[in-house]
């Protein structure tokens, strides 16, 4: 939160509360979205991801805090809040009786389109959604995934500033998550988007910031390099070494940099896990101490802690 | 203007391209059909609509649920309704504009029950004022049935249950008044007063009444009013 600019940022949020019972769905939850940024939300099914949005796209108004778009606050200015908003919620919802270009210009009037407009850009969302061969398919006969390009071109039809995907990459297959992902970067370079995924790979590949909810509230907000490196605190190296364990293990350990070394075996393989003080690189050095005593390095890899440990580590820890 | 166009011409485009509304039609054209004929087969047959409009307002018990149930809880039931109303779209708007549409159906049926009227100036000698106030009257009729049904609608994402409430008010509504001749008194006046058959008859005796007018328009206004609310209320639970 300490890197957060409070001028231009597209959306605002602070301080929100929602109660649907007696427990709180989402607490004190806080967060800046720049222009152009693309953030995105990761937690478990339950976390508060979707309530945040709905509070966000002004379909409902939270218990308590305040949100506000640009200048606009959700609650209080809600028609022009939600005219800045692209919005796909998780379930994908379509009016699966009408045909798709029927169904994305019935979106596009609602948004307050005109008639000229729609007809030029219609053409253009059809295209970038990959919608081409179905404009006059009844939406109930696609499948999963072109209902989610469906979904996703009634969001971007009437070119809002904002985009708030709920969950854009669920249920579809890895090749169609890669076009989705393109899709959405693609979108992200000239509006703000915000999305949700449990999946915290889809996440990584996607956004430049992430947030993670748990329990309704914000338990860590970086981007995907930054958080692992703050939660890691040491860089690992996994090193393969044709020699005598122990003898290799000391060398390693007198490395400039390095904190500690640990031996495994691993099918008949010897590795060593080095931990190297954050931001240092010894790779050089420990190259050069492996074969100056007559060693054989056979493999040296840096370990990335990816975000899926840290997301792990975050939800199975309190207070963090 | 344009949003409440957009909401009602997407809704006029689903009942005109939806075997549902067709069927619907045709059982109403069918029943009012035959309610207008069979009072012709009298001996001394009367060339009156009378047969045709009373037997429509029992029909519509049935026919105006029928139109509204899908209007708001099916939204509700896919999800739609989250992308309605997070459209630049008052809530107002929606139900106004979804409530046109159910009304521009039924007008459209009941432009098709002109025949009737026609086969009588053809081959009789009406009187036309019943004609035409029996017209306003059951559009009036229609009118604030069809409301009933979309306050039902708003009220829940199951279509079946929207659809039984509503045919249960206005089939309360439409014979209280009968009530009103068992009790006495006070009461009685109440029964009659706010029963919509009661107000419905002078029509169909040829009568233009603003009371009953007003009557009609301050009921659909209600329910309409109270299906907006109901809307509001939805994003605030």
């Amino acid at each position: 939160m300490d890197n957060r600019k409070t001028d231009n940022l597209m959306i605002q949020a602070s301080e929100l509360t929602h109660y649907y019972g007696p427990q709180p769905a989402i607490e004190d939850v806080n967060f800046g979205v720049k222009k152009g940024e693309i953030l995105g939300f990761l937690g478990l099914n339950g976390a508060g991801k979707t309530t945040t949005m709905r509070i966000l796209t002004g379909y409902m108004p939270p218990t308590q805090g305040k949100v506000t778009l640009g200048d606009c606050d959700v609650v209080e200015q809600s028609l022009e809040a939600r005219r800045r908003i692209g919005y796909l919620p998780e379930t994908v919802p379509l009016h699966t009786e009408m045909p798709v270009a029927n169904y994305l210009k019935y979106m596009g009037t609602l948004r307050g389109m005109s008639g000229r407009r729609m007809k030029q850009r219609m053409g253009e969302v059809i295209d970038l959604c990959g919608l081409g061969d179905y404009p006059k398919t009844i939406i109930g006969k696609l499948s999963k995934g072109y209902r989610q390009r469906v979904g996703i071109a009634q969001a971007i039809m009437h070119e809002p500033e904002v985009l708030v995907l709920d969950e854009p990459t669920n249920g579809i297959d890895p090749h169609q998550i890669v076009e989705t992902r393109d899709l959405i970067q693609d979108l992200g370079r000239e509006r703000t988007v915000v999305l949700s995924s449990h999946i915290l790979h889809h996440v990584e590949l996607i956004c430049q910031r992430v947030l993670i909810i748990h329990q309704g509230r914000i338990v860590a907000e970086d981007t995907p390099e930054n958080l692992s490196q703050r939660l890691q605190g040491n860089d690992r190296l996994q090193v393969e070494v044709g020699g005598p364990a122990a003898e290799v293990q000391a060398a390693l350990r007198r490395v400039q940099g390095v904190s500690a070394v640990a031996h495994r075996q691993q099918q008949g393989r010897q590795i060593f896990t080095v931990e190297v003080r954050r931001g240092q690189d010894v790779r050089d050095e420990i190259s050069r101490a492996v074969i100056s005593n007559g060693w054989s390095l056979l493999s040296m890899q840096q370990d990335d802690m990816s975000l899926e440990d840290i997301f792990l580590h975050l939800t199975t820890q309190e207070g963090l | 203007m344009r949003t409440i166009r957009a909401v009602a011409g997407k809704e006029i485009q689903v009942y005109f391209g939806s075997p549902m509304a067709y069927i619907v039609g045709l059982i109403f054209l069918a029943l009012t059909g035959f309610f207008f004929v069979i009072d012709l087969g009298n001996p001394f047959p009367e060339a009156s609509l009378s047969n045709f409009f009373q037997w429509s307002t029992i029909i519509l018990i049935l026919l105006a649920p029928a139109l509204t149930m899908r209007l708001l809880a099916e939204e509700q039931k896919l999800g739609t309704i989250e992308l309605l109303l997070t459209s630049p779209v008052r809530d107002w708007e929606v139900i106004i504009g979804k409530y046109l549409a159910s009304l521009t159906f039924l007008l459209a049926l009941l432009v098709l029950t002109l025949y009737y009227p026609l086969l009588l100036f053809v081959f009789a000698d009406p009187d036309p004022g019943p004609i035409y106030s029996g017209y306003l009257g059951l559009i009036l009729y229609g009118a604030a049935a069809l409301s009933i049904g979309m306050l039902t609608s708003t009220l829940t994402s199951n279509q079946i249950v929207a659809g039984f409430v509503a045919m249960g008010v206005i089939a309360a509504l439409s014979f209280v008044h009968i009530g009103s001749e068992v009790v006495g008194g006070f009461l009685s006046t109440i029964l009659s007063e706010i029963g919509l058959k009661s107000h419905f008859d002078d029509f169909d005796r040829g009568v233009i009444d603003t009371k009953h007018i007003g009557y009609f328009l301050s009921v659909t206004a209600v329910f309409l009013f109270l299906a907006i609310r109901a809307l509001e209320f939805r994003r605030w639970k």
